[in-house]
């Protein structure tokens, strides 16, 4: 079958966009930095930078396919879609009071192995100004939904096997008695943390509002105790209807949410206390046959939460991606 | 270690019947509620409903049904009898729940209008092959 060069933009497009947004990571951390020194002010820079790297993202990603995820941290009973692979980075800015400011990134790829079934991988990464820049560690989960039709409650069960250290920054979730303290310290690698992660999802569609509920486990393989976290998440699209023309800014296209998640204790010590918690808006946006933005500012709603945290995501959709590269 | 090993025993358990479970029935239309086989379409007779479920279907389901419906990679061809004869609701239905045995994943993602915005086009499509 001939290629098209459509195609070979659908390929090279998204690649670009995952580069553009890893380098534009790093030069906004170096800038913070720098303006932090002249005008003392770290949110107008933060503000400032990022909405610069949105509008550059969104210039050098002007076409491409489709994703959908509505929520950064909680996950609903949506699969990728068979022989789809989504790649998506996604990356969290945090500004601890007494401690620098840092970026976590997580790159992901998910495959929709069949209608029931999508398997994920992450790359994990952190910038931390006057430090240093880190690999630290790879994900690898597996998600299941057990009941085949729509239902008002649909559940997940979700798997994952994490390889990390204790220098990661990527807050993908809130478990056990995380806190702001824990990012605090200098970098260290040393620390290495092979740990499960079970979830049950929940998630209902009605009305065309979403709501999801993750309940986590997560255990350190090392013998550590169980730890508990929670993500709730509701959102919906500001249009029901599709407009008929061909749009990229029509209403149906944005979608506005808010997630609310943080850490439940460990087994031997359940509950509240010496925990993390955060509320956040979240804003999607996803071009027709294009990729899709995300951001959320989340506020952190105790005293061990960082006050402030600031989450960006850019998602592609290969569409049967294996079926095109056979095809080739 | 034999906890990490009832741990990890207890993961295979749990997921080896999902592993399996990959029998496709090909019975969706038989499996439809009767209830929801006689809902009507809102969009029925509304021409924008028919160019907004073209725009649909062009950015979620011509990737594996093809532009023209007729099927990609042996993914179902939908300009077939099959298509033709049901009621808007079953195809509402099948929109909604897909039929994941057999790779059809479930549209509960886009809102309900929407997807009867596909019906319309889908109903439009099979009309003028015919």
């Amino acid at each position: 079958m001939a290629v098209t060069t459509r195609e070979k933009n659908n390929f090279a497009l998204p690649l670009t966009c995952a580069a553009i947004a890893a380098t534009l990571d790093s030069m906004i951390l170096k800038m913070k930095f720098n303006f932090n020194f002249k005008i003392k002010s770290i949110w107008r820079s933060v503000f400032m930078l990022n909405f610069l790297r949105r509008a550059l993202l969104l210039a050098a990603c002007a076409v491409a396919a489709h994703a959908q995820e509505n929520y950064f941290v909680t996950y609903t009973h949506q699969m990728e879609e068979p022989g789809n692979l989504e790649v998506a980075v996604r990356t969290v800015n945090g500004f601890p009071r007494d401690g620098h400011a840092f970026t976590g990134s997580a790159m992901e790829f998910e495959y929709g192995v069949k209608a029931w079934w999508t398997s994920e991988f992450y790359l994990d990464g952190q910038t931390t100004t006057n430090e240093s820049t880190l690999f630290t560690g790879f994900r690898f989960e597996n998600r299941f939904r057990p009941l085949l039709r729509e239902h008002w409650i649909n559940p997940v069960l979700y798997f994952e096997f994490e390889n990390i250290n204790g220098a990661d920054k990527a807050l993908l979730e809130v478990v056990g008695h995380d806190v702001r303290d824990d990012f605090l310290g200098r970098n260290d690698r040393s620390e290495k943390k092979r740990e499960a992660e079970l979830k049950l999802i929940l998630s209902s569609n009605f009305k065309g509002w979403n709501v999801a509920e993750n309940l986590i486990a997560e255990k350190n393989l090392a013998g550590e105790p169980w730890e508990f976290g929670y993500a709730a998440g509701v959102s919906r699209p500001l249009s029901l209807v599709a407009s008929a023309n061909a749009c990229r800014l029509c209403r149906e296209n944005f979608s506005l949410g808010a997630e609310l998640y943080g850490g439940l204790g460990t087994r031997y010590r359940f509950g509240l206390q010496e925990t993390s918690h955060y509320l956040s808006p979240i804003v999607n946006f996803r071009l027709p046959n294009g990729p899709t933005f995300k951001a959320a500012p989340g506020f952190g709603l105790t005293s061990g939460s960082h006050g402030f945290l600031l989450r960006f995501g850019v998602s592609y959709e290969f569409d049967q991606i294996f079926s095109k590269i056979r095809s080739r | 270690m034999i906890r990490r090993f009832i741990f990890l025993a207890i993961i295979a358990v749990v997921a080896v019947p999902f592993l399996l479970a990959t029998a496709g029935d090909g019975a969706w239309l038989k499996n439809i509620p009767a209830k929801y086989r006689v809902r009507p379409n809102p969009f029925a007779h509304d021409p924008k409903a028919v160019a907004a479920g073209a725009k649909l279907f062009h950015q979620d389901c011509a990737n594996c049904h093809g532009a023209d419906g007729m099927g990609i990679n042996q993914r179902p061809n939908l300009q077939s009898d099959r298509i033709r004869k049901a009621t808007p609701g079953e195809l509402e239905w099948l929109l909604t729940n897909g039929s994941m045995r057999n790779g059809m994943p479930s549209w509960s993602r886009l809102p309900e209008p929407q997807r009867w915005q596909i019906v319309s086009y889908l109903k439009d499509m099979v009309k003028q092959e015919k």
